[in-house]
């Protein structure tokens, strides 16, 4: 991995200018997470702010952007309605300690358990969710509503292929906010569903009773953002690595995660995460160091200072087409093939975590049923052990454990022939079950009689095999 | 006497007509650098559909196999470069960091409808490589 010094001052030309384009890009999406979680815009801005600025010293991965995102303002709706922005303050606290806990104890190595059909599913599913928020901001709102949805679409599609210095998404916020102040037009704005303070965010304490019914409030909540931010940062990590060809200690990233909703949450911003489709922008425009993230955040943080009072008049519609695109961006257009071409259960481990997500509006619960669902697969498909025979001899395919070791023994016991040689070349002594199954097997055939031969045993088997027996190793 | 060649290859049909002229330009001492751009457009979907990182190299290295199989026929020598970047700029900035001698590329890629949009890559490298440019149809 590179120096400290190399992932801050490597690249600060590059750094410098990306991270300008991003904060441009964010500023719209910060607005819009905030107005998914119901929340003012300043909740998602500050968030924004806070989380890139502190990422940029004890994240794991330079070059990746990190703010209030699309999936963590999914998973705490519910809370807000309920109980209000304290509690949802306090819930960022408490998932920035488990994030903690979660790097110290090394979640690292657990993400390799997460199988690539539930991260499919979960980003196709957090793409449906991104759209179906947006539904309500123009269903019924008036044939202009759609004009400027419509206009956005255009904008924010064909233009990258002429300007690219400047996202598009910010130039359709330009034009068609200045567009509605010289007609006239009468459209829902930002300012109807929340304000912009124009002042950086300070330390508080969240107002919340400090007891034991808060916390059963706002745990379930809590593990949730955790497991979803860390998910996704994860994720967002390894999309980076591979674009940049180099690597980051996601254990760092998962420590420097929960760093920054830890103090996020006492700045009075919601829970936030590594985003995707930023860090892609981020990357593309040549950021490549931690002044990156960085700069991102204060710029963000300077733009609302002066521009805060401008925030407040960009139309709802102009909005919700950029959240339309950013659903178009964040759904893996790549999925219709790979339920073509991939395994059957890996295709229906990946529809059933989009299932699951949107009928429970919940991204946690369709992560955790889905990895269940693909390890139970996986021990299915590991546990079917193919025995050929041929005048007594059983060639073994395949690993035997505690799942195919009862399989092994019914079809070896049945053997008609009164000389028996099982072969194990072509598989592995796992565990007790394993061994036993061979004991088990060579008792019941010479209980009837026959003579039972056991070769081929790999020296990793042979050595389990004798340690479980207690035999010395020693030939 | 071109001595270090830089074949630009992404798997298709044309990238394989593209090193066997590769070859024909190539003496004993020449080195031809096979390079393959790993497409930031396409790292989202590539990474979310390999099981590993290790898994995604075996990939790329599947895509450019039909290519390295020719040049291994020949007996030339030959490595393989994997960039990551946009493919037009990446190889042009390569090529002129190495200061090769020539850069051999097939005419069309992989997907038709997007060159009709975006342009070809290989005419792109071709204006903007500091060397001469192979074009092979």
């Amino acid at each position: 991995m590179q120096s400290l010094k190399q992932q801050w001052f490597g690249n600060v030309r590059g750094d410098i200018l990306s991270g300008i384009v991003v904060a441009l890009a964010l500023i719209p999406e910060a607005i819009a997470f905030s107005i998914i979680a119901g929340v003012d815009p300043m909740v998602g801005l500050y968030a924004s702010f806070s989380i890139a600025v502190i990422i940029a010293f004890v994240g794991g991965r330079s070059g990746m952007i990190s703010a209030a995102t699309g999936a963590m303002a999914l998973v705490i709706v519910d809370l807000v309605v309920d109980h209000g922005l304290q509690y949802l303050l306090a819930a960022t606290i408490l998932t920035g300690i488990i994030q903690v806990l979660f790097g110290v104890f090394g979640i690292a190595k657990l993400m390799r358990f997460i199988p690539n059909a539930v991260m499919i599913g979960f980003v196709n599913a957090l793409a449906i969710l991104i759209f179906m928020a947006q539904v309500s901001h123009f269903l019924g709102e008036g044939y202009m509503t759609y004009v400027f949805i419509a206009v956005t679409l255009c904008i924010v599609c064909i233009l990258p292929r002429f300007i690219k210095a400047v996202p598009a998404p910010l130039i359709a916020i330009i034009v068609l906010t200045a567009i509605t102040f010289m007609f006239n037009i009468d459209l829902k704005t930002i300012g109807d569903l929340g304000s912009i303070t124009q002042s950086l965010p300070h330390f508080f304490i969240p107002d919340i009773p400090f007891n034991f019914d808060t916390l059963v409030i706002i745990f379930p909540y809590a593990l949730a953002l955790a497991l979803v931010g860390l998910m996704e940062s994860l994720m967002t990590a390894q999309i980076v690595d591979d674009m940049t060809d180099t690597k980051s200690n996601k254990n760092t990233e998962a420590r420097g995660q929960g760093i920054a909703n830890i103090i996020n949450g006492f700045f009075g911003g919601m829970a936030g995460c590594a985003m995707i489709g930023q860090s892609m922008i981020n990357v593309k425009s040549g950021g490549r160091g931690r002044l990156s993230t960085l700069v991102a955040g204060v710029f963000l943080m300077f733009l609302i200072l002066v521009l805060g009072n401008v925030v407040v008049d960009i139309p709802m519609p102009v909005l919700v087409g950029i959240m339309i695109m950013v659903s178009i961006g964040t759904f893996d257009w790549g999925s219709f093939k790979y339920l073509v071409k991939a395994p059957k259960s890996d295709a229906f481990v990946m529809l059933a975590t989009v299932a699951v997500v949107v009928y429970t509006d919940n991204l946690a619960i369709g992560v955790v049923l889905g990895v269940i669902l693909s390890s139970l697969f996986f021990v299915a498909s590991i546990s079917k052990v193919r025995i050929h025979q041929n005048n007594g001899t059983f060639i073994i395919e395949g690993p035997l454990f505690f799942a195919s070791a009862q399989n092994f023994v019914r079809t070896i016991e049945e053997a008609k022939e009164s000389n028996v040689t099982i072969d194990l070349s072509s598989s592995h002594l796992w565990d007790e079950s394993a061994v036993g199954a061979v004991l088990k097997v060579v008792m019941k055939l010479e209980e009837q009689g026959k003579t039972v031969k056991v070769i081929g045993m790999n020296p990793a088997s042979e050595k389990l095999y004798k340690q479980l027996l207690n035999v010395s190793s020693a030939h | 006497m071109y001595k270090h060649i830089l074949l630009a290859v992404d798997g298709s049909e044309n990238s394989v007509r593209a090193a066997k002229e590769a070859v024909k330009i190539a003496t004993e001492e020449s080195l031809i650098e096979m390079v393959y751009v790993a497409d930031f457009e396409k790292a989202k979907t590539e990474v979310l559909q390999a099981a590993s990182s290790e898994s995604l190299l075996l990939e790329r290295k599947r895509k450019v196999a039909p290519i390295e199989e020719v040049l291994k026929e020949t007996g030339k020598n030959y490595k393989l470069t994997i960039l990551h970047g946009t493919p037009g700029p990446e190889i042009v900035k390569y090529a002129n960091e190495k200061q090769v001698d020539v850069v051999v590329i097939g005419s069309r890629g992989l997907n038709g409808l997007q060159e009709m949009v975006l342009g070809s890559v290989s005419h792109k490298v071709m204006k903007r490589v500091q060397c001469p440019a192979l074009i092979v149809k």
